[in-house]
């Protein structure tokens, strides 16, 4: 009967979204930034933190914010495009073509800084913490190479928290689904009410020091083994 | 470097031994690793108790590039890695993104790679060049000369080639192959990266024409019908070093014994891995999810040297793919480290000086491991230097007596003694040492 649920969940996941950009605008909005031509790149296959990410920039007054996937395409795409910044989630292994292209000088029209500000070591530390790394063209003032990574590595904690929090809510749906399935059991074998056999359940892991998921976990295999 | 001050003390040596009697002192040490067959030494020491029996405990972290690997142990999210080579080189030479000095105290293993071009293009190679399928990989180099001369005349676009970092093994010895035959990879073909997993798939889309990589996907290629191994390691530089420990300074300062221990445990791990009985069982270890995954009976295959190198069939069998232990295979030469460099000024990645060749030699830390591994029955090498690329086998000293290591030539038959690198990179008929480092357009 929790199989209904889980279908709102991507709706949940979009409500979580719509609050957290919701915080975050309240958040900047005292200090609106001047959209200028700042040109982003941002490369992360996972579309709904590349658009947490995307907002973000715009509300920071950055439009000139690109989304790329990953493709062998990559690089040329880079070229084509020319930014002054690239955003790259540290899962995507095409980290490491963007390290060649940064070796190879003729392929991007201006001299490309390597990672970030070298000489902020505590902000590299931040977004290789936060999961995300960015570079960044040679020359572009420092304030605004702050902002933006700023901005990249807050929202990609904040993605982290919400797929935090779904998979909690997650596994809470199914600890629920479990334990109706093995009451259901204790309520035809041992002919109990509802309330009987999830007292039994609740008894047992006490007993047992385990959590009533788990005893129900048990219940339903031992349940399937036994085909009852 | 501030490691420097870490010095072979014969008192703490005593200390470090006599602390492995007690077990309870279990340390963490947290070791960041990409999915490739020469973790081997790392899983073992873990997983077969090498480490334990040294009072400590590996945390095996899986990562998806090279660039995490220097920056996640930079940031000490890791305490050690599994590293290119050339990534401690290039970081004592400050070179790359974010470079941060990283010491090499012990070779993981040696061998793994391979160069394996795209069928068609073989094929084309076969035809225009005659080639059996036979043949050695200087003559599958001049046939690939051959084919991309005919497609320069026919006006083809330039091949595309893939290596897995810019500076990695791979990229080194992929020019090195084709220098060897007269192709310049800045000019005459594009060289790229591709992440290791997704190179036969890149390869399948028809979006590179070759790529230089390690095990075991030069052979998940060839399994799948669309790649032809032309080369091996063993063909460019049989003895060539492949990955190592990466280590940051300032944690080889503050853990000398835990460092120490470590050592004492990927020495035991690595004899262990090397004797050919284990090898199933190394293969099934390999093959976990956790690790490189994929089919232990792949990964067997190549951990009994023994490589299917076309789609049709024809295998290969090399003595040493993989080696761990052998000839002195986890010391780290300093005569290494300066190969490494002077390919790095060969293709313009770095250029040529005195206070280079200082910074790629401390790179390497012979007396790290000698400070380890004193006393054990591992035999280690007296000096820290030696000719690389000998044509013939050469004899050297170590503190259990003369070892004698093989014949290891380059593919140009040209040795590197470390003291004459000048002319070393200087007597290379294909070079761009100003070339302001890669190649020219990318993919």
């Amino acid at each position: 009967m929790f199989d209904g649920y889980l279908s709102f969940l991507p709706g949940l996941a979009w409500f979580l979204l719509a609050l957290h950009v919701h915080a975050e605008r309240a958040r900047t909005d005292g200090s609106p930034m001047k959209p200028n031509a700042i040109r982003v790149v941002v490369v992360d296959d996972n579309a709904l933190r590349a658009a947490i990410l995307v907002d973000g920039l715009r509300e920071a007054g950055i439009d000139g914010v690109e989304v790329i996937e990953t493709s062998t395409q990559l690089v040329r795409r880079l070229a084509a495009i020319d930014p002054d910044v690239i955003i790259i989630d540290l899962e995507n292994p095409s980290r490491d073509m963007l390290e060649q292209m940064f070796q190879v000088s003729r392929v991007v029209s201006r001299p490309v800084a390597m990672f970030v500000d070298q000489s902020d070591q505590s902000m590299i530390r931040a977004a290789v913490d936060a999961g995300v790394s960015a570079y960044i063209v040679d020359g572009l003032k420092k304030e605004r190479v702050k902002a933006i990574v700023d901005m990249a590595i807050s929202r990609f904690e904040a993605f982290d928290r919400l797929q935090r929090e779904l998979l909690e809510a997650r596994s809470e749906l199914a600890d629920r689904k479990v334990i109706d399935r093995a009451k259901g059991i204790l309520m035809r074998s041992r002919n109990l009410s509802e309330e009987e056999a999830y007292a039994l359940l609740r008894q047992a892991a006490m007993n047992e020091k385990r959590r009533i998921a788990d005893i129900a976990q048990s219940l339903v295999t031992a349940a399937g083994l036994l085909g009852k | 470097m501030t490691a420097s001050s870490i010095t072979p003390n014969p008192r703490d040596q005593r200390i470090a031994r006599a602390a492995v009697i007690r077990p309870d002192h279990s340390r963490v040490v947290r070791v960041g690793f990409i999915p490739l067959l020469d973790i081997a030494v790392l899983v073992a020491a873990e997983e077969q108790g090498f480490a334990a029996r040294e009072g400590i405990s590996l945390q095996l972290i899986k990562d998806v590039s090279w660039a995490n690997i220097r920056d996640r142990l930079a940031f000490h999210q890791f305490d050690v890695a599994h590293m290119l080579a050339p990534m401690t080189v290039a970081s004592c030479l400050g070179l790359g993104s974010n470079p941060s000095p990283t010491l090499a105290p012990f070779v993981l293993g040696r061998g793994g790679n391979a160069i394996t071009l795209s069928v068609g293009l073989y094929r084309d190679m076969q035809a225009l060049a005659g080639l059996g399928g036979s043949e050695d990989a200087l003559t599958n180099a001049r046939a690939l000369a051959q084919v991309i001369a005919a497609r320069r005349k026919a006006g083809q676009r330039p091949l595309v080639f893939a290596m897995t970092y810019p500076f990695s093994s791979h990229n080194y010895e992929f020019r090195y192959f084709m220098a060897a035959a007269g192709i310049d990879p800045d000019r005459d073909v594009t060289m790229t990266v591709v992440p290791p997993p997704l190179t036969a798939d890149a390869m399948a889309a028809g979006a590179i024409d070759g790529f230089c990589v390690n095990a075991p996907w030069n052979m998940i290629a060839v399994e799948r019908g669309v790649g032809r191994v032309v080369a091996v390691k063993a063909d460019i530089w049989p003895a060539a070093p492949e990955k190592v420990l990466g280590v940051r300074p300032d944690w080889a300062e503050s853990q000398p014994e835990t460092l120490s221990r470590l050592i004492v445990a990927l020495d035991a791990a690595a004899k262990w891995c090397d004797v050919p009985e284990n090898r199933p069982t190394l293969a099934e270890m390999l093959a976990q999810p956790a690790y490189v995954g994929g089919s232990s009976a792949l990964i067997g295959s190549l951990l009994t040297d023994r490589l299917l190198v076309d789609p049709d069939g024809t295998l290969r069998d090399i003595p040493n793919y993989l080696t761990f232990h052998g000839e002195a295979a986890n010391f780290p030469w300093v005569s290494e480290a300066l190969w490494l460099y002077s390919q790095m000024a060969r293709w313009g990645q770095a250029s040529l000086t005195p206070d280079g060749i200082d910074r790629a030699a401390s790179a390497y830390r012979p007396d790290l491991y000698r400070h380890a591994l004193a006393g054990s029955s591992t035999p280690l090498p007296i000096a820290d230097r030696k000719v690389e690329g000998s044509a013939v086998p050469i004899e050297i000293a170590t503190t259990a007596g003369p070892m004698a290591l093989r014949a290891a030539p380059f593919l140009d038959g040209r040795a590197f003694e470390p003291d004459r690198i000048v002319d070393y990179v200087a007597g290379f008929p294909v070079a761009n040492p100003t070339a302001g480092s890669g190649s020219h357009d990318p993919l």
